[in-house]
């Protein structure tokens, strides 16, 4: 009670047992205290002309100890997938091998520096090769573009390949519409508009898909692409997708595909064979590197024959025996560089661990199984929840609207974060926007069989909770997790975005 | 297959539970010519032994930095154990973006406090909570000066570092905005000012730059302020914050920075971890996610990502940016470091660096067929050496040593193939100089 006065506990220190708040680094760090001993150099003539900081920095320091202790506390307020489901659609939380992350951290790989000479980093380019071999046989693509530093990232390197090769046949000027499905992430359309083109929204279905006299209507003389999402974020396969792929190469346009939901089909069926001309893979959801709070990610593109001379530098390129990194676009049909460096390399290796791990056998085993899940969810929700576009299979994310709430005081909202008090991170809800109350479920393939059932059990009796008016778990929810509901629109109105900087 | 639960029996009851036969009915939307009808043509699944002896033998396929004089944009830098210790805990590690912030406090809070050591470090009011890399914060600053002054020219400094100068150039080139580029400025003797005129939006330099040499930034802040064009003030070692002048100090608006030297590994390349820092006036004009503090029902601090309206999920194509994602674990592990160095042990981290470089370059400065140009640096700086710069590098790294980098590497074709940057930082011992030396004289 003592340092939080408002914290509904009854203890006098304000923890309760293993709950334990942790105050800001500001309020307990000091600037004289550091936890690195560095020996004070031997006495030298300065070379920093009148450069030299003077005035106090604003740092405070942390001894090791108290050090771990922040971090461990505040650790302690984060749910993650080591610690329960985590069905969050779209997002693709499965589980994260500590192998990878062990092989990340040879020195060969931590420890090796993008500029020193490439013979002597022979084994990282092998690495990049080995890799692309990989992404390449799953997709039956061309090429890979490895620099992409995160999906969004991918998303532009692809558009700017689809721009250079429309140049190179003198419509860049003329071609400057993107055609985008309504249900798509907000990151296609913010893409394409950061270079430039302008987005045409297109309809789905009333079944949940893009049909291909939708985009036949939209196709003409201006349009340099198509931005699909296949499986879509409805969870639902575009069924005509080899249809669409036809009208928009028919109609001069390239058909760049969202890769984010790539894990429901890896192995199974592959983008090359349906026309794909670019799609970027998140690494960090088909091949479990972990999302680290919010990232890094990556976002390698994989290329059709016709794009794949306009792939960004760096690229590797073999010749016989030989392997190197293209590093400048001159003298190649490259259109440029998009990142210093060549890209999420330690990215790399983990997601190459889980490859090498899965094998081509085991990637399609973990599709089948993502997708079986989110099925079973399916089954054995159908009669508590309600779907927005009927009783029909899904992909491996499970699309449930707020129709089965209806009339009963409880919202989305509600019902999402009473998840919590239950012990589960919510689902994803209100996306995809063309769905009203959306909730977006994607268990994985790292489920058992009776963490599933729990999860089922546990969503069931939620429902009912709120069909039979019990409001007030919903309400007050979430009773059991390190905070309330914060006030977002407070923090919001009046940003508070550093310590010391509240008036 | 260790990573999958389910077994044969398993899969059989959800089949039956969903009312469909087999695995492959489940796939029935996918049109049937498009199902793959073989293998992949990939190796099967290996152990846990297999992979790691697989990955092994790669690994040792590299020369790892240990006499290494590398910089220009990525720093080898001690990291404390507790730094990878923290980061690998599974609830930082394995959790996501922090959408739900009653489950999780502990990264928002951690880039709350991230927020505030950036923007103490650069001397600026306000950072977000972290971009990509430097390089690609670079480029989003010249986007975000559009924004802000409703101008469209971006002017390059021939001091900052050519790969972020091309990013900065493909990223504009596609979004229609016009960049001017000047000649590679080897001695920091560019005259920028001049080339500000009512067009241009900012004005983009380097600090230290990617030659070494320091700068004052604030005749070029007057200058650019007096035109109506932001300055963008690009810091590639953020240790070197430690020791010299902040851009915040010098009148800079936009501070853009990469992060790798702290807490985070070379890994050639990346992931690395953007920083990004401006002024509160340009708050709503940022890119990148803001974690803010609020309360919460009970009226306890609370931390929330905030200001959403700007990001790509709500504004969709009129959004700041398309960046949805931040570099969250590498931020954590910047963190981390800078709240075990402190103050107090930043700028003793600074000055050992200082002092590294300036004993090297002073014992290079004495080789024959060798001569330093700057006269300012902090822990970088650049040789002519009498023979290519490249070839050098080669024959050195045969003998061990890891000697710099040739300018040619990063600027092909602009004559100054003579030129190696070389780097020493608080790692490097007098033996790995004394090495280098022997090294440089038994091959010039």
């Amino acid at each position: 009670m003592l340092d939080h006065p408002n914290h509904p506990s009854e203890t006098f220190s304000g923890d309760r047992g293993l709950d334990q708040e942790e105050p800001l680094l500001f309020e307990i760090g000091r600037a004289d205290v550091t936890g690195v001993d560095i020996d004070e150099p031997e006495p030298f003539t300065p070379r920093l002309g009148a450069l030299e900081r003077t005035a106090p920095i604003g740092l405070p320091g942390l001894s090791e100890p108290e050090t771990m202790r922040h971090y461990v506390r505040l650790s302690r307020k984060n749910y993650s997938i080591d610690a329960g489901l985590y069905p969050l659609g779209s997002c693709t939380m499965k589980h994260n091998s500590r192998l990878a992350e062990k092989m990340a951290r040879l020195e060969g790989f931590a420890n090796i520096h993008p500029l020193q000479p490439q013979a002597t980093a022979r084994g990282a380019l092998a690495l990049m090769e080995e890799l692309s071999r990989f992404l390449l046989e799953l997709t039956n693509m061309s090429a890979v573009a490895l620099s992409p530093k995160a999906g969004a990232h991918g998303e532009l390197c692809g558009l700017m390949t689809i721009e250079a090769a429309l140049r190179a046949r003198g419509q860049a000027q003329t071609r400057r519409t993107v055609l985008i499905p309504q249900s798509a992430h907000g990151t296609n359309p913010a893409s394409a508009a950061l270079l430039g083109f302008t987005v045409r929204a297109i309809p789905a279905g009333e079944d949940g898909i893009v049909h291909a006299d939708a985009v036949a209507a939209a196709l003409g003389p201006d349009v340099a692409a198509i931005m699909l999402t296949n499986p879509n974020t409805c969870g639902l396969f575009e069924r005509e997708v080899v249809e669409i792929a036809r009208l928009v190469h028919e109609s001069g346009g390239y058909f760049y595909c969202d890769g984010a939901n790539f894990n429901a089909i890896a192995g199974v069926a592959r983008p090359g064979d349906m026309g794909v001309d670019a799609m970027h893979l998140n690494l960090h959801k088909t091949f479990s590197t972990p999302h680290g709070g919010g990232g890094p990610g990556a976002g390698p593109v994989v290329l059709s024959a016709r794009l794949a001379p306009f792939a960004p530098v760096p690229f590797l390129l073999r010749d016989g025996d030989s392997l190197r990194l293209v590093e400048h676009a001159e003298g190649t049909q490259s259109f440029g560089r998009l990142t210093a460096f060549h890209g999420q390399m330690g990215m790399f290796v983990r997601a190459l661990s889980y490859l090498l791990s899965h094998g081509g056998d085991g990637v399609a085993q973990a599709s089948r199984d993502a997708v079986l899940a989110a099925n079973y969810l399916r089954a054995r929700l159908r009669d508590v929840m309600t779907q927005p576009f009927g009783d029909r299979l899904c992909m491996h994310e499970v699309l449930f609207d707020d129709a089965f709430l209806k009339g009963t005081g409880v919202t989305t909202l509600d019902f999402a974060k009473a998840m919590i008090d239950e012990g589960y991170h919510p689902m994803t809800v209100y996306f995809p926007l063309v769905v009203h109350g959306a909730m977006l479920i994607e268990p994985t393939e790292s489920e058992s069989k009776r963490s599933l059932d729990r999860f089922v059990a546990t969503l069931r009796a939620l429902a009912e909770s709120a069909q039979r008016g019990e409001t007030e778990r919903f309400a007050e929810a979430p009773r059991h997790a390190p905070r309330r509901r914060p006030d977002e629109t407070a923090a919001a109105r009046r940003p508070v975005l550093r310590w010391g900087s509240r008036q | 297959m260790r990573y999958l639960p389910l077994t044969e029996d398993d899969r059989a009851q959800m089949r039956e539970a969903i009312g469909v036969p087999t695995a492959e009915a489940l796939y029935a939307d996918v049109p049937k010519d498009v199902l793959l009808t073989r293998p992949l043509d990939l190796p099967r699944g290996r152990g846990e032994m297999e992979v790691e002896r697989h990955l092994a033998a790669l690994a040792r396929n590299n020369v790892a930095a240990s006499r290494s004089f590398l910089g220009a944009g990525a720093y080898r830098h001690h990291i404390p154990a507790s730094v990878d210790h923290l980061i690998q805990r599974s609830e930082f590690l394995t959790s996501y973006t922090p959408y739900q912030p009653e489950i999780s406090q502990g990264t928002l809070q951690v880039l709350f406090e991230f927020q505030t050591q950036v923007a103490a470090l650069t001397g600026m009011e306000i950072a977000n909570a972290s971009m990509y890399d430097g390089s690609t914060a670079c480029a989003e600053a010249a986007l975000m000066a559009h924004r802000v002054t409703k101008r469209r020219k971006a002017v390059l400094s021939g001091g900052l570092h050519p790969h972020y100068a091309e990013v900065v150039r493909t990223l504009s080139r596609f979004a229609g905005d016009e960049v001017d580029t000047l000649a590679p400025d080897v001695f920091a003797r560019e005259d920028i000012t001049a080339q500000i005129d009512d067009d241009v939006s900012c004005v983009i330099v380097q600090t230290p730059d990617v030659f070494g040499n320091l700068r004052d930034l604030s005749p070029i802040a007057r200058a650019c302020h007096a035109k109506g064009a932001l300055l963008v003030a690009v810091v590639t070692e953020a240790v070197s914050l430690g020791l010299v002048t902040p851009p915040g100090d010098f009148g800079a608006d936009i501070v853009v920075g990469e992060g790798q030297s702290l807490g985070n590994p070379l890994s050639f390349g990346g992931p690395y971890v953007g920083l990004f820092a401006t002024k509160q006036e340009h708050l709503r004009q940022m890119p990148g996610r803001l974690c803010g503090e609020t309360v919460d029902a009970d009226g306890r601090r609370s931390f929330v990502l905030t200001l959403s309206a700007r990001e790509q999920h709500i504004r969709r194509d009129k959004a700041t940016s398309n960046i949805c994602t931040n570099s969250g674990l590498c931020a954590l592990a910047f963190s981390i470091h800078l709240t075990l160095l402190g103050e107090a042990g930043l700028r003793r981290l600074a000055r050992a660096n200082h002092a590294s470089a300036v004993r090297l370059a002073e014992r290079l400065a004495r080789v024959h067929g060798v001569e330093v140009l700057n006269e300012t640096f902090f822990n970088e700086f650049t040789l002519r050496v009498s023979s290519d710069a490249a070839r050098l590098v080669e024959r050195l790294a045969e003998r061990g040593v890891l000697a710099g980098v040739p300018v040619s590497r990063l600027l092909p074709g602009a004559g100054l193939d003579d030129l190696l940057l070389v780097t020493s930082t608080e790692v490097a011992t007098n033996e790995d100089h004394e090495a280098f030396i022997a090294a440089l004289e038994g091959a010039l």
